[in-house]
């Protein structure tokens, strides 16, 4: 068979805002760097980004949080990989998100941390430097 | 082979089955040597390919089918397809959005696909995959086409049901799509019938299948082409379907649930024909003659790529071309000579 590896990426948004503008504009940027990103909306809780991100077999899951609630719900996803065995499936994240809690949210597992007005190309070129197809 | 990965495969393992479908989505090597292990399990499960313009609401019927079949108490695997970006060779795939009530439900597994350059309405590997999860003991597999052209007749090799879904209004694109969708509709889904123009849009239908009816080949006919084997294009997307079925038209609303009952009906009798086509094994040995030109050329090309792109075979080659000591025809046949000779 001829080998073509592809980036799967899993973009979610977790929690209960109401919005989903910067989630679509990291989608579209990931699909204009070649990747495949899965989209699956709004209002997601951890175990249902859980079971898409283990179904869709995605290198990377990206989560957008702007309610606040990153410090639940970003390790709550880390977690729930784990629990399934999945824990080679790496979480990144953007959202409002206060100095203090960076170096405390990667220590729990998330691995890139994007704050308002990183531009989409700076995580673009993480998710290629970190990410590989698994 | 792993056994251990097998048997996980063969129990549903959602992980194991996830990670099966992307080694196949990937064109890897492992894929090819576990649905060698698996093809003596597959042949349970019903498949149903839904298809028809982005948009129409094939997603959101999805929705609706799962939950029916959930409720009948059967397991059920959805492989929904979209585009790849032409430009970047990425994709944005959406299909799941409509599907997150059952996402933990562990009796229902989705996976999205981007169709990488293939035409056709599916995947170079769909029929792997439908493979790989009837093989898993799924016992319904739904299959969301692309839905972006009007040769999107591939699904109908790979399904026993098709469903294609209409939107009213669409009466100009009736016409155009009626050279190739028309004829593999086992039921036709005129769904957003909350709109204007969904009775209008049934009358066009029952028209245009009032017209077609007589024109085209009987099974008969098809089957017993002087009974050769046809390894044409064409003979692969021949449509092997119940002759004596004529295709329902079902008006839904799939946003809120409804014609759900009728469509379900619909199904079920098709399901039921397409059973009694099965007795004759002419009909059977067709559907997997089908199966196996797929597979048989997919595996060529592949052999074939390898090979030219191995030891610098392709650069030897145009060498050849270019300094005319050989020409392309001579130069194509050795190549796949060559190949017979590599086991
Ligand atoms: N009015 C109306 N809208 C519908 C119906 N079914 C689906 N939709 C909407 O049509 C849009 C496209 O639906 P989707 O299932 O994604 O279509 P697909 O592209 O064919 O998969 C969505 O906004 C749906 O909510 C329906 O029966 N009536
Ligand atoms: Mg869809």
């Amino acid at each position: 068979m001829t080998e073509k590896r592809k980036l799967r990426i899993l973009v979610a948004k977790p929690g209960l805002d109401g919005h989903d503008r910067g989630a679509k504009v990291v989608a579209r940027s990931l699909r204009d760097a070649g990747m495949e990103v899965i989209y699956t909306g709004l209002h997601q809780t951890p175990e249902m980004i859980v079971s898409s991100a283990i179904q869709e077999d995605v290198d990377a899951v990206g989560l957008s949080i702007m309610s606040g609630a990153h410090m639940t719900l970003m390790p709550a996803v880390v977690k729930g990989l784990k629990e399934k065995g999945a824990e080679d499936i790496m979480v990144f994240g953007g959202g409002i998100i206060p100095d203090d809690d960076i170096p405390l949210l990667k220590e729990k597992g998330i691995d890139g941390i994007f704050t308002p007005g990183t531009s989409t190309e700076k995580i673009v070129e993480w998710i290629q430097q970190n990410v590989s197809p698994r | 082979m792993d056994e251990a990965f097998i048997e996980k495969l063969l129990n549903r393992d959602v992980r194991a089955v996830a990670r099966l479908l992307r080694w196949i989505d990937d064109g890897m090597e492992d894929a090819r040597q576990t649905l060698k292990r698996l093809y003596r399990h597959t042949g349970k499960a019903t498949v149903i390919g839904i298809t028809g313009n982005p948009g129409a609401g094939k997603s959101t019927l999805t929705d609706q089918l799962i939950k029916r079949f959930r409720k009948r108490g059967l397991t059920v695997a959805v492989v929904a397809i979209d585009p790849s970006s032409p430009f970047s060779g990425g994709a944005i795939l959406g299909d799941r959005i409509r599907m997150q009530d059952h996402s933990l439900d562990d009796g229902v597994f989705i996976r999205s696909f981007a169709t990488r350059g293939h035409l056709g309405g599916l995947t170079n590997t769909t029929t792997d995959v439908v493979h790989a999860l009837d093989a898993a003991g799924w016992d319904i597999i739904l299959v969301e086409t692309v839905g972006v052209g009007q040769d999107e007749v591939e699904v109908q090799r790979l399904a026993h049901t098709t469903l294609v879904v209409m939107t009213p209004g669409m009466g100009d694109e009736i016409q155009a799509i009626k050279a190739g969708i028309l004829e593999i509709a086992d039921v036709f889904v005129v769904n957003k019938s909350d709109r204007d123009g969904a009775d209008r849009t049934v009358r066009e239908l029952e028209q245009m299948l009032d017209l077609g009816r007589g024109a085209k080949p009987t099974l008969g006919e098809i089957l017993h082409h002087g009974g050769k084997v046809d390894l044409s294009e064409q003979a692969e997307d021949k449509r092997i379907a119940p002759d004596k079925w004529v295709p329902r038209i079902i008006k839904t609303v799939a946003l809120r649930g409804e014609g759900m009952d009728d469509l379900e009906k619909a199904m079920d009798e098709h399901m039921e024909e397409y059973k009694k086509a099965c007795e004759d094994s002419s009909f059977v040995e067709a559907r997997l003659k089908q199966e196996f030109v797929e597979i048989y050329r997919r595996t060529l090309l592949n052999r074939g790529w390898s090979y030219l792109m191995s030891e610098d075979h392709i650069k030897g080659i145009i060498k050849k071309m270019k300094d005319h000591s050989s020409d392309p025809y001579t130069l194509a046949e050795q190549a796949i000579e060559a190949l017979g000779s590599k086991g």
